[in-house]
């Protein structure tokens, strides 16, 4: 006797995708599968144009840089060289201060270290590009917003050695800065969990009828947290002033993109459901981040409300001192890489237009060198991990803004005086 | 004025005093609030001053705490405290370290209010106690009202404060007064001393507590609604107790509880929360270790059973004047015929 048929019961066993990325070590690295529009050929709609009528920019990609370095298309900020040669200063003193510290970890002067390496232009050109008193939300990839803007080094080093002159008074794993006068929020472990503090902040600006705008961080893998959408809620239910961030460097510690969601969609596109402008960019194109930048910062600036940016990037170095990324990606893939290395490629562009040249480059390599040289030397002086701590006192302070009985006699056990 | 009506009075005087002031959460804004507490707020003092939020725990504290970092002082509800653990995180890595971390760079004071604890059938999901997890949280204040003058007293000093502070409301006290015979029907605060709330701006200040009923036989240790439980417990116990209400159990007032302990000898720890864990036990500990010598009996806790809150079983789950009086007869027991 044969059983009724059940729709679709015969048909398809159901199976389970679990995502996986084009290539494993020892496999050919294979970025065939990402869209990389040609330089230039974005549309740049004028900032008071309806989110409704964009909705194809999460899906392309804003590039104004192509792969001679010339500067192409609508989306060129047309920036004057002094600028660009900033921009490249602060990159490449971003790459030099990150080999030099991760160098100082391997030799045991502090307990962790993280770089930013192929991603510099994003901290950098969106440090430049916005104004000194709008405050950035970071992540741990983003310290080349601080070197942009002239924070003192040796800081940052007394910072990731904990030592006596630590401006967190030893409080904070190293590159969890904070500096408020640079624009600079203070970074929490906890990833993601920053990105709503951002919209608050950028409410509070509006409700205050201030001038000043937020930008929020968050890693592609880091948008799989309730943190980004709760903030993507918030930012467009009450139109906050606030530029959002995802930083898409392919490889979140060892999961592919893919697992956050980029096989279906991409980072940029999920603005869409939230009614937000997305802005999908070349994130290793110092003009284009600039541009898309001081596209959506107009819009933050003209109560248009919060723009989704999607900087489309490769992590180029390990997670972090403790990663070794040839155990689940192919050795040489970050060479693969098809949008190019962001130093190099504003380096070519300077050149390419007359304003800089090999030489200076290498001049100016040799300059900041010697600059890191001796603020690592200066910090040293003071002491690396475990050789010199701030006192320890200071491990009391500012848990509440008055101290409570129960620290004040904490301290006394340990011998400290109040 | 009910409990309610003095926490509406106190975010209307800040609100009025402090342009830095506003107030968010879901159903805050037109509506006033699920139990009313922003009654005519968002009418009084416009739609940006007292807004609805998104059902997003997590994003109502994140957002708060951005605020608080501008320099704004936001006052933020959670409709009630068992809904605040997906706001968990925001609460314990962020708001209760930002100050800490970033070496007084950036803090968050912010004020959360939540309704919180049993006694009105709310079910497992809107009847929790969840003040000792906030209490281990080095960095947060954990506030706990039992009258209407306190509620409004504490509630501003709370926003005044430059930390964050959670503030918990004891549902069963809203429209209250609470006789602590809690099987029994809710009486108005109509007449009550303790509902005698002053119009304008007053503080209660934090870490201060309230030696509610003065007594040489022993000391209670209670907040909430439970210090009416408490006070109808003494009533039937005959013991001549001294019944001291918290207040805050961050900041705690330690020495009020030592000083009272040191002149019983006896001490009977009351709250709501399930007992294993629960904030009683801090209590007992720091009781014990500052009090030994003066201690005639072991110190006696009485909390709501460990098992989740459970509907039917409220009145059985929910410490009443009986398990207060039977503790305060045991800790005056003779000690010997304690450990038959
Ligand atoms: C809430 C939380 N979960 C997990 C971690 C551990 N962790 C640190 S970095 C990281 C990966 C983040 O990836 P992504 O957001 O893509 O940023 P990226 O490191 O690539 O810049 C994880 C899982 C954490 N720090 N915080």
């Amino acid at each position: 006797m044969t059983k009724p048929a059940i729709p679709g019961a015969d048909a398809i066993a159901l199976s389970l995708h679990i995502p996986e990325p084009t290539a494993r070590p020892g496999d050919v690295a294979d970025f065939s599968h990402l869209r990389l529009d040609a330089a230039g050929t974005t549309r740049r709609p004028d900032i008071s144009a309806d989110e409704a009528d964009m909705r194809e920019l999460p899906y392309g990609l804003v590039r104004v840089l192509d792969d001679n370095g010339e500067a192409l298309g609508p989306w060129n900020p047309q920036l004057a060289p002094e600028v660009l040669r900033k921009g490249l200063r602060a990159m490449v003193q971003t790459r030099l201060f990150e080999d030099r510290l991760f160098r100082a970890h391997r030799q045991g002067k502090t307990s962790f270290f993280m770089k930013s390496t192929g991603e510099e232009a994003i901290g950098v050109a969106q440090s430049l590009a916005l104004a000194p008193d709008d405050m950035c939300f970071p992540t741990y990839r983003v310290q080349g917003w601080l070197i942009a803007r002239g924070y003192p080094i040796v800081d940052m080093i007394n910072q990731i050695y904990s030592n006596a002159r630590d401006p967190l008074k030893g409080r904070q794993l190293p590159i969890l800065y904070s500096a408020r006068d640079y624009g600079f929020y203070s970074l929490s472990g906890n990833v993601g969990s920053r990105f709503g503090h951002a919209v608050g902040w950028a409410m509070a600006s509006a409700y205050k009828g201030g001038h000043r705008i937020a930008l929020g961080y968050i890693g592609e893998g880091t948008t799989a947290e309730g943190d980004f959408h709760e903030a993507l809620t918030f930012a467009a239910v009450y139109r906050a002033p606030v530029v959002l961030v995802v930083t898409n460097n392919q490889w979140a510690i060892s999961s592919f993109s893919g697992i956050a969601g980029a096989e279906s969609t991409t980072f940029a596109a999920k603005a869409i459901g939230y009614g937000l402008p997305g802005l999908r960019v070349d994130g290793n194109d110092f003009l284009a981040v600039w541009a898309a930048t001081l596209w959506a910062a107009e819009r933050a600036r003209t109560n248009r409300g919060a723009t989704l940016i999607e900087f489309v990037t490769y992590r180029a170095s390990g997670h972090s001192t403790s990663d070794d990324p040839t155990k689940y990606r192919p050795a040489d893939e970050a060479a693969h890489w098809p949008l190019g290395d962001p130093i190099e490629r504003l380096k070519q562009h300077l050149i390419l237009i007359g304003e800089w040249t090999e030489e200076r480059h290498a001049q100016m390599e040799a300059e900041l060198s010697e600059i890191l040289r001796d603020a690592q030397r200066e910090a040293e002086a003071v002491g690396t991990l475990g050789t010199s701590k701030p006192d320890v006192a200071e491990m009391f302070e500012g848990v509440f803004k008055q101290p409570d009985w129960r620290v004040i006699e904490q301290r006394g056990e340990l011998g400290i005086q109040s | 004025m009910n409990m309610i009506q003095a926490l509406n009075s106190a975010l209307d005087t800040m609100l009025t005093r402090d342009p830095d002031v506003l107030v968010f959460g879901q159903d805050v804004g037109y509506f006033g609030g699920v139990f009313r507490v922003t009654d005519k707020l968002q009418q009084r003092h416009g739609l940006e001053r007292c807004f609805d939020a998104p059902i997003s725990e997590g994003g109502i504290i994140a957002t708060a705490i951005g605020m608080g970092a501008y320099g704004l002082r936001p006052v933020a509800e959670i409709q009630f405290a068992d809904y605040i653990l997906p706001a968990f995180d925001q609460l314990v890595s962020e708001a209760a370290r930002l100050r800490y971390r970033s070496n007084a760079e950036f803090w968050a004071p912010i004020t959360v209010r939540s309704p919180y604890g049993g006694g009105i059938f709310g079910g497992q999901t809107h009847s929790q106690s969840p003040e000792a997890i906030f209490a281990h949280i080095t960095g947060l204040k954990t506030v706990i009202p039992s009258t209407p003058y306190d509620a409004k007293g504490l509630l501003i000093a709370a926003i005044e404060d430059d930390d964050p502070v959670i503030f918990l409301e004891p549902k069963r006290l809203y429209n209250g007064p609470f006789d602590g015979r809690h099987d029994q029907a809710v009486a108005s605060w109509a007449g009550h001393p303790s509902a005698e709330v002053p119009e304008g701006h007053y503080t209660v200040p934090l870490g201060k507590a309230a030696v509610v009923r003065a007594g040489n036989e022993a000391t209670i240790l209670a907040y909430g609604t439970m210090v009416h439980v408490a006070r109808a417990g003494i009533e039937d116990s005959g013991v001549d107790a001294e019944l001291i209400d918290l207040r805050s159990i961050v900041p705690l007032d330690i020495d009020t509880i030592v000083a009272s302990v040191k002149k019983t000898g006896r001490c009977v720890i009351l709250h709501e929360a399930s007992r294993f864990g629960g904030f009683g036990g801090e209590l007992s500990a720091l009781v014990q270790e500052r009090c030994f010598y003066h201690l005639e009996a072991p110190i006696e806790r009485v909390a709501g059973w460990d098992t989740p809150y459970p509907h039917a079983f409220e009145w059985d789950y929910f410490p009443g004047p009986a398990r207060v009086a039977a503790a305060l007869r045991r800790v005056m027991a003779d000690v010997t015929v304690m450990d038959l």
